[in-house]
């Protein structure tokens, strides 16, 4: 007797598909919660921490803005492995910013956040035509370059870096600002990626032809693209500066390449909720295993090959399924 | 001082086009592109410091039982790894590159890094040429690659595997119906990808010393060969190397050490903008691959 899975979705989910949602506190609760989940934790959880783990939510948030523009790239069918560049691009022009013209924080991560943007998508615009691997490549060889520049060049402080930045004012502000940044990127950006205007990027990532054949100059829509996430990148980038009070090289390190994306992997692409959820777990795992010190990056890569492997979709998407479907085991009719 | 700089850059070629060939082989027949390939060169080296020092074994049986393990490695990583995301280039290279990551961090984590951890050359003598001190190893490594590159030709012409491997690379349905079976094939080149980078560590390691840090450097320089000569081209490979080996050592003599990467890089960058399929790069006519 052969069985396969049958998934039905829960009388709820029907229930509260369109306006007689509103008829029960239970439906309207149903539908808000998943929405309310992040919010509510966002903005509660620092109120609850001591001041170490603060620091570890602060850098929860900076790598999963990171991951989330890892996200919004790889939904455009533009797959990066350095997203190293966009943090550090970042945070290059905030310290160079505060360091030579002594602007306050509050001018230059704004300016940092969008030089920032405005340059990584310069850098890329030549493999801009490239798809797949090929661009994949590019990015994980542009920050070692510039790494070596930095190296040879000697600008910005060289080897030695930047350091004595303005700090922001205040420990809440500080959390309060990144975390908030967070939030209006996180439903921002979803809520575009679920307009028109996010299918035309998904287009591009699904069938780039087809998109050029309906018209549609994707050049340009990849252009924005990247420097949506180029942005969000150099304003975790400038932030962690101003937290730091320092920027040097270890600003393009691996780190700030491969734990976004292991994040992304592991929460669920395509979403940038999975992103962020991934961030949220991968984060505090690594603080907790500080004490193993290298062996951290060794488990992202275990992560990520199991991830890819035996769970594609990610975590999300699972979460997500068992919240609006269930499941049971039926009997096959006829084999 | 340009002689004796010509030289070196004829021998950093014959040390590129080592590293590269390997990871050119597999990404030339199943289109696998192995970023997991600088790890196995470590890990291949560290395998055979491991054999001479604390089991003491001769040497050649050192290199071959290292040999043997890439090559079994390979072929766990695609039928563990790889096969299961057959196809999605993207997940295969974020797949590949955990692997490598997981690899090398371990080696970092578990401290093996230092001058101690370096492998005999084969023969400590140094010849002149032109004016110039040439050792022994690095004549060793120029003869090796002219060898391998010979061979493997001649492997991919005059052999039955070879000959599937090259019908693979050229259309793999088609292949399909004489009866070569594309996931057996795949196996055996990601095992002998695996395998060269062994060799390639074996013969390139004595100049140096072994540490994590290389395994990035040689991912990025057979990246660099293989993008500037044309992913999968074998003539690409070989052009390529000359344009990297000569233009680094000569940045290096005339210019300085600090450039001789981003030259390299700017190579690559130039290059994917101009011509993305490369110099002699074919993937997009999907001819001839290897």
């Amino acid at each position: 007797m052969k069985k396969r899975k049958e998934r039905i979705d829960r009388g709820i989910k029907v229930r509260s598909r369109d306006i007689f949602a509103l008829c029960s506190w239970r439906e309207m609760l149903y539908l808000a919660a998943p929405r309310l989940l992040p919010v509510v934790v966002c903005l509660a959880l620092p109120l609850f921490l001591g001041v170490y783990w603060q620091k570890v939510l602060l850098s929860v948030a900076v790598f999963a803005l990171l991951a989330i523009s890892w996200d919004i790239l790889a939904q455009t069918g533009m797959v990066s492995l350095g997203q190293a560049l966009f943090f550090g691009i970042g945070a290059y022009f905030a310290g160079a910013l505060n360091h030579y013209f002594g602007l306050s924080p509050f001018i230059t991560i704004p300016a940092a956040t969008i030089l920032g943007g405005l340059v990584s998508t310069l850098l890329l615009l030549p493999v801009l035509r490239l798809r797949g691997i090929y661009f994949s490549m590019v990015t994980l060889i542009i920050p070692l370059m510039l790494v070596r520049v930095i190296e040879a060049t000697k600008v910005f402080g060289g080897t030695e870096g930047l350091s004595g930045m303005t700090p922001l004012p205040s420990r809440w502000l500080e959390l309060y600002l990144i975390l908030g940044g967070l939030l209006l990127v996180l439903f921002g950006f979803r809520r575009m990626m679920n307009s028109d205007y996010g299918l035309v990027l998904k287009g591009i990532n699904d069938n780039d032809r087809s998109v050029i054949n309906a018209g549609i100059n994707i050049y340009w829509f990849k252009i924005q693209a990247l420097f949506i996430g180029g942005a969000i990148g150099a304003f975790a980038g400038a932030f962690m500066t101003h937290v730091y009070m320092f920027v040097g090289m270890p600003v393009f390190a691996l780190d700030y390449s491969i734990l976004p994306i292991a994040a992304a992997v592991v929460g669920g692409p395509g979403t940038l909720a999975g992103a962020t959820f991934g961030a949220f777990l991968l984060v505090p795992l690594s603080e907790a295993l500080r004490g193993f010190g290298g062996l951290r990056i060794v488990l992202y890569g275990v992560f990520l090959v199991v991830f890819i492997v035996a769970l594609p979709e990610g975590m999300f998407h699972y979460i997500q399924r068992k919240y609006h479907q269930f499941e049971r085991w039926v009997e096959v009719e006829n084999d | 001082m340009l002689i004796g700089t010509t030289i070196y850059a004829l021998i950093n070629t014959a040390i590129l086009a080592l590293m590269a060939i390997g990871f050119n082989l597999t990404f030339g027949i199943s289109g696998i592109a192995n970023f997991a390939y600088g790890a196995v060169y470590i890990l291949a080296a560290y395998g055979v410091w491991m054999l001479l020092t604390l089991f003491q074994l001769p040497y050649p049986v050192a290199v071959l039982a290292a040999v043997g393990v890439n090559l079994l490695l390979g072929a766990l990583i695609y039928r563990f790894v790889l096969l299961r995301i057959r196809g999605q280039a993207l997940s295969e290279v974020i797949a590949t590159f955990g692997i490598g990551l997981a690899i090398l961090e371990l080696f970092r984590y578990l401290g093996l890094v230092g001058f101690e951890y370096h492998l005999p050359v084969f023969v400590d003598k140094s010849f002149v040429i032109a004016g110039t001190y040439v050792d022994f190893q690095r004549i060793a490594i120029v003869v090796f690659s002219a060898v391998l590159i010979l061979g493997l030709w001649f492997f991919t012409h005059h052999t039955a595997i070879g000959l599937a491997f090259r019908g693979i690379a050229q259309d793999e349905r088609t292949a399909l119906t004489f009866g070569i079976d594309s996931n057996k094939m795949a196996t055996l080149s990601m095992a002998m990808g695996a395998a060269l980078a062994a060799l390639a560590a074996v013969f390139i390691i004595p100049l140096g010393s072994i540490s994590p840090g290389e395994g990035y450097d040689v991912l990025i320089k057979a990246l660099a060969v293989c993008i500037i000569g044309g992913l999968g081209s074998t003539g690409g490979v070989i052009a390529a190397s000359f344009i990297v080996g000569f233009a680094e050592r000569f940045t290096d003599t005339y210019i300085g050490s600090h450039w001789t990467m981003i030259v390299s890089l700017a190579a690559i960058l130039v290059v994917l903008t101009v011509k993305p399929s490369g110099l002699f790069g074919n993937q997009k006519e999907l001819e001839e691959r290897i």
